[in-house]
């Protein structure tokens, strides 16, 4: 039994323990995380993808902030039923400046992806204020704190050079000018922007794949 | 304010038991109402703090972190001195560790009703808390591996393994994951973008799950378990290998969380292989566990904790063998996105972390104040109505879940999709009318159990724990 005498040391020795414990820990992250970390295609950018604008940046840390992902997911799945119901299926490429990612485990709501277009911005705020005037069945919670609030423009430089920091690549303009975008805005008029955006950096006729019925 | 000198440091382990009972009643009540909301969506009031998606990651964080992490301390620590025979290393910073965590918990919990969330799955506060945790976690590593290696008899305990995979194995996880670039004090963005930081995040999160609330508790059951049923570990061999196995391949298994998603088929593959081998393991703990108990079953009829940890580990078995079934392709394509995922969270979290949780404190209480327990009676009550919650509870919300994955792929004879969104969420209404009673249900009894150790220690002694006498075989020669 060596298996065993060597074994006796470990359960003998606390420092060797705890060695033992990382090393065997450690091993899948590196062979199963570690290379996707690296691996090139999941860091590229599809052909319409590209970084949030400042009021899409705004409008998405108020859909974080409100926690809109543990009802909603933003992914769709390679299969037929998903992509009937909610438009072609979500590419790697599409969310390589998405920080963190908005996939999502749930969905008590229907899928986001492709919500951008689907609905008119009025169709958004009048749903977002108050869901069960035009979805008699729904139990999403009412936003209406979002149309009384301004946006905040005092952060979005600080969160867009963050962001280039980390490899997005915003001009120096898009930094100078976001300020003056974000003037005047609700928090509302930010989400909406946010949510007419999601999806759209995938162009379905090059791909030529998937239908699109709500 | 005891003027004997105490042998163990019993007092810190009190204290976190009542914080982690405090904090099962507060996350549990907070879970009951996001429930009821799922009903009738308007008793937010238009408050945003009430609101569904600030209330819900509360209800998590403070299951695991404040109930969860509280009780795995309280226990590590009430454990890892007696197997060691020597009491705790560093004991004031114990004290500290035990109400920095509960100030932490308070104040995140506070930080996520007013919005501050990094929407990573159970790691969503944000990175001044992060790196609390990270040097309260630290900490805590220090009091615990300090105790082991003052101790006075040669052979590392079992337990203190499971509680040690625990420690080293969530510190590795948290820092990773957690890697983000403040913009500000209350904001930060992820190291990682989309696919990437999805498979980080899913190597945090499973395993979150499989080193906080199966392998930390896992160490609870290797103490408590032979020690409230006097009986040794069955096969003490099994224990090792088990061990090993879970600590290897747990690890392997987040991208399960992934399947059909934009991430890399392999490591879809690479989890459903590596979670279905998981199995083995979990079940060898099991088998160890029940056959541990298998000759005193008469005190069953007697004690209530020991129903509780028996019980447990019915349930640990029943989450343990669903996850891996889950992980297949094709029962994830029915399962995932669905309330069946919240059905095996709540098996697990529910029949298997509370109930050992549970059995664990009315063995502790009585101990820890030197009494008996107040209402053996209220205890047995608790027991039937944690189970029946936890029955009812996982049947909603499979016959949920189930329902939804189905009618969401289910297509008419022209390939059209059959049913609309909208209908089948409003059919879900008497599954969650169910979910709600179930959680009451459940609640009431934790609420039970608090009023049971409020009453029994109000007597307010203390016990006298005595050094205890070391088997020469064992000891370390000093």
């Amino acid at each position: 039994m060596k298996a065993l005498s060597l074994h006796k040391k470990l359960e003998e020795n606390s420092a060797l323990l705890i060695f033992g414990i990382l090393l065997v820990s450690a091993i899948g992250g590196l062979v199963q995380v570690l290379p996707s970390i690296y691996q090139e295609s999941l860091r590229t950018p599809e052909d319409g993808t590209r970084p949030y604008s400042a009021v899409e940046l705004t409008g998405r840390d108020i859909y974080m902030r409100e926690g809109c992902a543990t009802c909603h997911s933003q992914q769709i799945r390679s299969l037929v039923a998903e992509v009937e119901r909610y438009g072609p299926y979500s590419r790697a490429g599409e969310f390589v400046y998405d920080r963190p990612f908005m996939w999502g485990s749930k969905r008590t709501g229907p899928d986001l992806h492709r919500i951008g277009g689907k609905y008119s911005d009025d169709w958004h705020r009048i749903h977002l204020i108050d869901p069960r005037s035009v979805i008699p069945a729904s139990i999403m919670p009412a936003y209406p704190w979002l149309a009384e609030r301004p946006v905040r423009t005092d952060d979005i430089q600080a969160k867009l050079r963050g962001l280039r920091t980390l490899g997005h690549p915003y001009a120096d303009e898009d930094i100078d000018n976001a300020p003056a975008e974000l003037e005047g805005l609700t928090e509302l008029d930010a989400l909406i922007t946010y949510l007419q955006m999601l999806g759209t950096g995938f162009d379905e006729s090059a791909a030529g794949e998937g239908g699109n019925s709500p | 304010m005891t003027t004997q000198q105490q042998y163990y440091q019993d007092e810190v382990v009190k204290r976190l038991v009542q914080f982690s009972v405090a904090w099962a009643v507060v996350a549990m009540a907070a879970g009951v109402y996001v429930a009821a909301e799922l009903l009738w969506p308007t008793i937010d009031f238009g408050q945003p703090w009430l609101s569904f998606g600030r209330l819900r990651p509360l209800h998590t964080n403070g299951i695991i972190f404040g109930f969860g992490v509280s009780a795995l301390m309280a226990t590590a620590f009430y454990s890892v001195q007696r197997t060691s025979h020597v009491p705790l290393f560093a004991p004031r910073l114990a004290w500290f560790v035990c109400y920095a965590w509960q100030l932490l918990v308070l104040l995140g919990g506070l930080s996520l009703l007013i919005g501050w969330n990094t929407t990573k799955e159970y790691a969503e506060l944000e990175w001044p808390f992060d790196i609390a945790i990270a040097v309260l976690w630290v900490s805590f590593a220090i009091i615990f591996f300090g105790t082991i290696a003052r101790r006075r008899i040669r052979p590392i305990y079992i337990s203190n393994w499971f509680y040690g995979a625990l420690i080293i194995v969530i510190a590795m996880l948290h820092i990773v994951n957690s890697l983000a670039l403040p913009v500000s004090l209350t904001k930060s963005y992820s190291l990682y973008a989309g696919a990437q930081d999805a498979i980080v995040q899913w190597w945090y999160g499973h395993n979150a799950v499989g080193f906080l609330l199966t392998g930390g508790f896992l160490g609870m059951l290797y103490y408590f378990l032979p020690k409230h049923a006097g009986r040794p570990i069955w096969s003490y061999k099994l224990s090792v290998i088990s061990f090993w196995a879970f600590t290897y391949s747990y690890i392997w298994a987040g991208p399960h969380h992934l399947h059909y998603n934009a991430i890399p088929e392999w490591v879809q593959s690479l989890g459903v292989v590596m979670s279905l081998i998981l199995l083995a393991p979990s079940w060898a703990t099991l088998i160890n566990g029940v056959m541990t108990v298998s000759t005193a079953w008469e005190k069953l009829k007697t004690d209530p904790a020991l129903k509780f940890i028996v019980l447990s580990l019915a349930f640990y078995g029943l989450a343990t063998f669903e996850g891996p079934m889950m992980s297949i392709r094709s029962v994830n394509v029915v399962s995932h996105f669905t309330d069946w995922t919240i059905g095996h969270v709540h098996s697990g979290a529910l029949g298997w972390n509370a109930m050992i949780t549970y059995g664990t404190f009315y063995y502790l209480m009585p101990r820890l104040v030197g009494t008996e327990l107040y209402s053996t009676r209220l205890a047995n009550v608790h027991f039937w109505l944690a189970l029946a919650g936890t029955m009812l509870y996982i049947i909603s919300m499979w016959a949920a879940g189930v329902s939804q994955g189905l009618l969401w792929l289910s297509l008419d004879d022209t390939g059209e999709l059959a049913f609309g969104f909208r209908d089948i969420m409003a059919s879900m209404a008497p599954y969650y009318g169910l979910r709600l009673v179930a959680g009451l249900i459940f609640l009431g009894g934790t609420l039970l159990m608090a009023y049971n150790f409020y009453m029994t220690t109000r007597s307010r002694t203390t016990v006298r724990v005595e050094p205890p006498i070391v088997d020469p075989a064992y000891g370390v020669v000093t």
